[in-house]
């Protein structure tokens, strides 16, 4: 069952097509990859679903609800979630509060004027599990400016995945990191995204963590779909090998 | 980095009650003058605290702010003046509805804007209502302004009143004690606030717009919510602040009064809870003494500015913080 639909979906940016007429279904459920090279409107699709954009023209549905024109607020309320390509975080603040602020504003208790925040146990102790599944326990108290760039992409995504959405888009979630430290961002990441049933759209440009973690991948080449299938299709495609992979099937 | 761990919540509460007792102590160990400049500073102290919930924790620079400790004046003066009230009690409640109605109104206009945009807004409008104090002379008394002599003043619902010839020594003693248990409410408040769910999500608006956006978090509103407790805040600070003053004109609207606030949390540093009452404190002394000491006082504060900025961005506060964390690190080091 879809999740997710557009519809012609369309962003220019003066004479660049950024997103041409995209129709995108993301099914509930899946771990899909949205892949391309650079500009080749991964991003920009994000961007328009999370309303980060507006499209130009298009129609976008959540589970069948038009939110083309709802505002951010609406669409996370709707289940949409996303983390960020350059890290977005609220340095200032403790890595435990920044994920309890996602927590405070899915429960719809930012308003509270008049409590200690530290104080809502329910919240901590959420908090706390949450950063214990995505391996920051141990640095819940510290400054989230303070955290490495490999810390920084987890805290990232589990600040998005604590507003417990429908469906996460994770903009390369492993950009600017070691090798290493890719595998075990994308084990945790997949480990937790599976386990909590939520459905995720990951933009990627490491293959191998494409192949590795997706159910499905999609290609993207100059705003539109070049393909679309399981990893191993994919990596039998001719035109992906000619445009992505630089290689031969 | 590591984060400096925040002191613990018995240590800040033994601290907080080791100042208290000393303020408690004051009028007895220091003259009429000396209490009554505390006073002052007590006041101020309140308008600087709610100035920091926008520039400290909201990331909101304003210029503004004497619009809200002159409706918190003024409202005490129309309240005497023309209805004749003379409970400090009413005073205060005037002045939180003279100054949430102004704070709410201005608010709508300052928060779509951030940066240079809003804090020009915020001169702006603040200009426009010193403007009209002086134009309406005839209601606000123009530069002469309105007269709130403290013999008119009554405290604790009309209990405490100040008649005969030694009510102004009586006078400063009580207030100072109605002004610090004033201080200590608005203290317990603001940190209440900005140590709750709506506190921490004005620090994230703060430090990251966008991502707070991306929470579901509507930026516009919450801003506004600050700009309002802000106002009340300072609004209160301007209605404890005119009986000590015995009048009220039109300079309290006017921008130097803005920036003196400004200056508060500047002096002090606006990164930290405590910094811009201690700024607003220190800057009452610094001001009084200067003008006392030469008739170049403004060059003076001027001056300490300047080395503030250039020497001292975090303030004093700041800077003792920082100082205090560096010597704990070198003799953890050591041992």
């Amino acid at each position: 069952m879809s999740l997710l639909r557009t519809e012609r979906l369309t962003k220019h940016f003066g004479e660049t097509r950024a997103v041409d007429g995209v129709d995108f279904t993301v099914n509930e459920g899946e771990f899909l990859s949205l892949v391309g090279t650079n500009g080749a409107g991964k991003t920009t699709l994000v961007n328009l679903i999370s309303a980060f954009l507006s499209p130009d023209s298009g129609r976008i549905f959540i589970a069948d609800r038009d939110i083309t024109y709802a505002p951010v607020d609406e669409r996370i309320r709707a289940g949409i979630a996303r983390s960020f390509q350059l890290v977005n975080l609220f340095d200032d603040l403790s890595v435990l509060d920044n994920v309890a602020l996602a927590i405070f504003a899915r429960e719809g208790k930012t308003k509270r004027i008049f409590s200690l925040a530290e104080r809502d146990t329910a919240v901590t102790q959420e908090a706390t599990e949450l950063l214990g599944q995505f391996g920051l326990a141990g640095k819940a108290e510290g400054l989230a400016g303070g955290l490495a760039q490999g810390e920084r992409k987890l805290l990232d995504v589990a600040v998005a995945y604590a507003l417990r959405p429908k469906l996460l888009f994770l903009d390369e979630p492993t950009s600017g990191v070691s090798t290493r430290e890719k595998a075990q961002i994308m084990d945790t990441v997949s480990s937790v995204v599976r386990g909590g049933g939520i459905t995720a759209v990951v933009i990627e440009h490491d293959m191998d963590v494409v192949f590795k973690y997706s159910d499905r991948v999609v290609v993207m080449h100059e705003g539109r779909f070049l393909a679309d299938g399981p990893p191993e299709e994919i990596r039998q495609n001719r035109d992906v090998a000619t445009y992505l992979l630089g290689t031969d099937v | 980095m590591s984060a400096p761990r925040a002191p613990s919540l018995v240590r800040r509460a033994a601290a907080a009650a080791a100042v208290l007792a000393a303020l408690l102590v004051v009028p007895a160990v220091a003259g009429t003058y000396q209490t009554q400049l505390l006073t002052y500073g007590l006041t101020l102290a309140i308008a600087a605290l709610g100035f920091n919930l926008l520039l400290g924790y909201t990331g909101l620079l304003s210029f503004g702010h004497s619009a809200f400790f002159g409706a918190g004046a003024y409202a005490v003066a129309f309240m005497m003046r023309y209805l004749g009230v003379s409970s400090m009690e009413l005073f205060i409640l005037g002045g939180v509805a003279f100054s949430a109605v102004l704070a709410a109104l201005l608010g709508v206009v300052c928060v779509r804007h951030t940066r240079i945009f809003f804090a020009i807004l915020t001169l702006a409008l603040s200009q426009v209502l010193w403007t009209l104090a002086y134009k309406f002379f005839w209601i606000t008394g123009g530069t002469d302004g309105l007269r709130v002599p403290f013999s008119k003043v009554t405290l604790l619902g009309g209990l405490v009143g100040f008649p005969g010839a030694d009510a102004f020594a009586k006078f400063i003693t009580s207030y100072y004690y109605y002004v610090l248990v004033a201080f200590c409410v608005c203290v317990a408040l603001m940190w209440l606030i900005v140590h709750s769910p709506f506190g921490k999500t004005l620090q994230a608006i703060r430090d990251n717009e966008t991502r707070a956006r991306f929470l579901g978090v509507r930026i516009w509103r919450y801003r506004w919510l600050a700009f309002l407790v802000s106002g009340i805040f300072t609004g209160v600070a301007g209605s404890l602040w005119v009986p000590l003053n015995g009048l009220t004109t039109p300079d309290v609207l006017y921008w130097p009064q803005s920036g003196k606030i400004v200056f508060f949390a500047v002096l002090g540093g606006f990164r930290n809870f405590t910094g811009p009452m201690v700024g607003a404190v220190i800057f009452n002394y610094l001001e009084v003494y200067a003008v006392a000491v030469t008739e170049y006082w403004q060059i003076t504060l001027g001056v300490i500015l300047i080395a503030l900025v250039t020497f001292l961005p975090s303030g004093i506060v700041g800077t003792a913080a920082r100082l205090s964390a560096r010597l704990k690190r070198k003799r953890g080091a050591s041992t």
